[in-house]
């Protein structure tokens, strides 16, 4: 941990919906990650949803009023770190949509400004790259998830970490492709989803052993998993933040 | 334009059959235009290309009136098309004039968009298509499934079984072989016909040029052979300058199919002069709206006739692999027909479309002119909840959600229940989402919400 910064950094987690209840174990991983690298971590009890679901599906009014609330709830956050690059571009690109005509188009701006995903804050902003060694000898295969891929530019850094904890990370052909979550995409064309979902999974397949998927995106996450299980396909799917602690040293 | 978007979630349903297919040709484009772009300053001539197009885009009337001097002086015909219906008067007044029996066609996308094949029919001229794609699915009454790739929702014994059962070849019949025998019928076409129909890639205000880029030949023939060519072109289809024209000519190319140039480029100034010793004895330029300026004058859609048809937000698109271009029923499919359609023939009829796509951005990285194909769909679906277009119960969904999510006590409640009830019961609120579980398993909650666990104390 010799790469930790000296002054305390102050940050509050946005565990996201789906982190709350269906990634908890991993989002409390990351919280035990901030904390080793010095970082003093709060919790919010307010938030709730970042409005993602209704921008996505043409209900600005709705999401508005969810932005409006995060907003409101991270007011006085100095960072706020998100273990999903999906709700982290929500706040970082999309609420500058929201309120491009309003009176919060100034506090969505500078909520933007402090909002990170979990390895890009690691990386970009305390400037660790190296956690420790704890992923020795393992073969990882990362699914970038398209808005930290496409929207917030995050691919070098998730595998940076990875790759300096003794991680062999897989390429493989489909990584950078859409898993076919897209929130309510994936209910409204079922078929469609499965069929990018298995795409991912078959070149997946095809790329050789690994030990597990990982991905810093609660949707893809839970997307691939539940395909995979319908699939019969047997693999471990792991959430970024529970691996990044794994590669710091935590006995898991 | 005939829109039939409305059967978009059945026939995607449905598109297994066609996915193989599609995702070879796709991922083999995709590759060969990454590849093409590796070798040159990409992101320079995106931006480039992007603010020649916005250019001419605000400044439309001006290079349009340009356009149109150009040609007359260079000895072409122009005619100004409002409409599909100004288009089908416009060519039917050609052919009683020249009394045409026999047209042969070049590949075109707004001769589709404009249902030219069934006016000729109509008027009883024999009409060919002659890019290989187009042939073949003229033979299979089938409309176009990609902008560049018309036939590759085809597989090669698909099309080994149609010419044996129409051309007699045989079952095992090598590409090549398939090829030749398309061209022996295609040569005779070209010699006998009357007329030649073309779209235009291009049309330079500055020399009054159309140009058309193409693989096979056949554009060449079909604008020199007839004695007579018509170039139908989208009035968004002009550039500026000249010099213009060469970095489009290789931008598109590279875009399209990962060549650094067209094998053919043709570059149409006007009928032949007496110095020449063939082509066409006249040309005629239909400068085509069709619902066009509307779309210019939509500050939240204009972008998407930037659009140079060069197909590659098709072959990035993963939506697009999964179903091809059939299952939307436009003629314009993919990512940017998503976008286009409901400007040029109205949001109502293109429903779903713009709810088509997971919103990854691969279309919008692939695109050589920057089109933010994912706002420009977000825009749409706005329009859409605005005008009640979209699901009932997706809205109450949502409203649900958002009541929920901006009332934290009530946001907690909802989320301890989750993980409190026992499994049967959790299911009780899932049939909204049934889609999910038609193809998948249930999610697995955590054992206890993280707020739970920060509330525990996490050590």
């Amino acid at each position: 941990m010799s790469e930790s910064p000296a002054a305390p950094v102050r940050a509050s987690l946005f565990v996201t919906c789906l982190g709350d209840h269906f990634y908890a174990d991993a989002a409390a991983s990351a919280v035990r990650l901030l904390r080793k690298l010095g970082v003093e971590v709060d919790f919010p009890e307010a938030q709730t949803c970042c409005g993602q679901p209704a921008f996505n599906a043409g209900r600005d009014a709705e999401a508005r009023r969810m932005a409006a609330h995060t907003i409101e709830v991270f007011r006085e956050s100095e960072y706020v770190v998100l273990p999903s690059g999906s709700c982290a571009c929500m706040l970082r690109r999309f609420y500058a949509h929201l309120f491009h005509d309003d009176d919060l188009a100034g506090q969505a701006a500078d909520l933007a400004g402090r909002t990170f995903e979990l390895a890009e804050f690691l990386v970009r902003v305390l400037g660790v790259t190296k956690l420790g060694r704890g992923l020795e000898g393992r073969r990882i295969a990362y699914h970038h998830g398209c808005h930290a891929l496409r929207e917030l530019g995050i691919r070098e850094e998730p595998l940076k970490l990875l790759d300096n904890a003794g991680a062999e990370v897989v390429p493989w052909e489909a990584a950078e492709e859409c898993c076919g979550f897209g929130g309510l995409f994936s209910v409204s064309f079922p078929q469609v989803s499965a069929g990018m979902a298995d795409r991912k999974l078959d070149t997946l397949a095809a790329a050789g052993e690994v030990d597990f998927l990982t991905s810093a995106d609660c949707g893809c996450l839970l997307q691939l998993s539940s395909r995979m299980r319908k699939r019969g396909q047997d693999l471990a799917v792991r959430h970024l933040a529970d691996v990044l602690w794994e590669a710091a040293g935590a006995d898991s | 334009m005939q829109i039939h978007s409305r059967e978009y979630p059945k026939r995607a349903r449905q598109g297994g059959d066609v996915r193989a297919s599609v995702t070879g040709a796709t991922l083999s484009f995709d590759a060969r235009r990454r590849a093409a772009f590796a070798g040159v300053a990409a992101e320079e001539w995106r931006v480039w290309a992007e603010g020649v197009k916005t250019h001419l885009l605000t400044h439309l009337d001006r290079y349009l009136e340009d356009a149109e001097a150009r040609l007359q002086a260079n000895g072409a015909e122009v005619h100004w098309a409002g409409s599909q219906d100004d288009v089908h008067d416009i060519l039917s007044g050609i052919i009683e004039r020249r009394g045409a029996r026999r047209a042969v066609k070049g590949k075109s996308m707004l001769s589709e968009e404009l249902e030219v094949n069934e006016l000729l029919e109509k008027r009883g001229v024999d009409v060919l298509e002659t890019d290989l794609g187009e042939y073949i699915l003229q033979l299979l009454e089938q409309p176009p499934s990609h902008i560049v790739g018309p036939a590759i929702h085809l597989s090669l014994d698909e099309i080994r079984r149609l010419y044996q059962e129409t051309h007699g070849t045989e079952l095992d019949a090598t590409p090549d072989e398939l090829a030749a025998v398309s061209r022996l019928i295609l040569r005779e076409a070209f010699l006998a016909a009357d007329v030649g129909i073309t779209g235009g890639n291009f049309l330079v205000a500055e020399t009054g040029t159309v140009a058309l880029i193409e693989n096979e030949g056949n554009i060449r023939l079909t604008t020199s052979a007839p004695p007579v060519h018509v170039a139908l072109v989208g009035i968004e289809k002009l550039l500026p300058r000249w010099d213009d024209l060469a970095v489009f000519l290789q931008l598109t190319a590279r875009a399209a199919t990962g060549q650094p140039v067209g094998n053919y480029v043709s570059m149409i100034h006007g009928p032949r002069t007496a110095d020449d010793p063939d082509g066409p004895e006249e040309v005629h330029v239909v400068l085509v709206d069709n619902g066009r300026t509307d779309v210019l004058a939509d500050p939240e859609a204009w972008e998407a006739l930037r659009c140079v048809r060069c197909g590659a937000c098709l072959n990035a698109c993963p939506v697009y692999r999964q179903t091809g271009g059939h299952a939307y029923g436009a003629v314009y499919s993919g990512p940017i027909g998503s976008v286009l359609n409901p400007g040029l023939a109205g949001l109502h009829a293109s429903m779903p479309l713009p709810f088509a796509s997971s919103l990854c951005g691969a279309c919008e990285e692939a695109c050589p002119v920057r089109i933010p194909i994912p706002e420009l769909l977000l825009s749409w679906r706005r329009r859409a909840v605005e005008a009640g277009m979209d699901s009932r119960a997706k809205a109450g969904l949502l409203k649900a959600w958002t009541a929920v999510a901006t009332r934290p006590g009530l946001y907690r409640a909802a989320g301890a229940m989750l993980h409190a009830l026992p499994e049967p019961v959790r299911r009780v609120p899932l049939p909204v989402v049934g889609g999910w579980r038609e193809v998948r398993k249930d999610p697995e909650p955590s054992r206890a919400s993280f707020r739970d666990l920060w509330r525990e104390g996490i050590e």
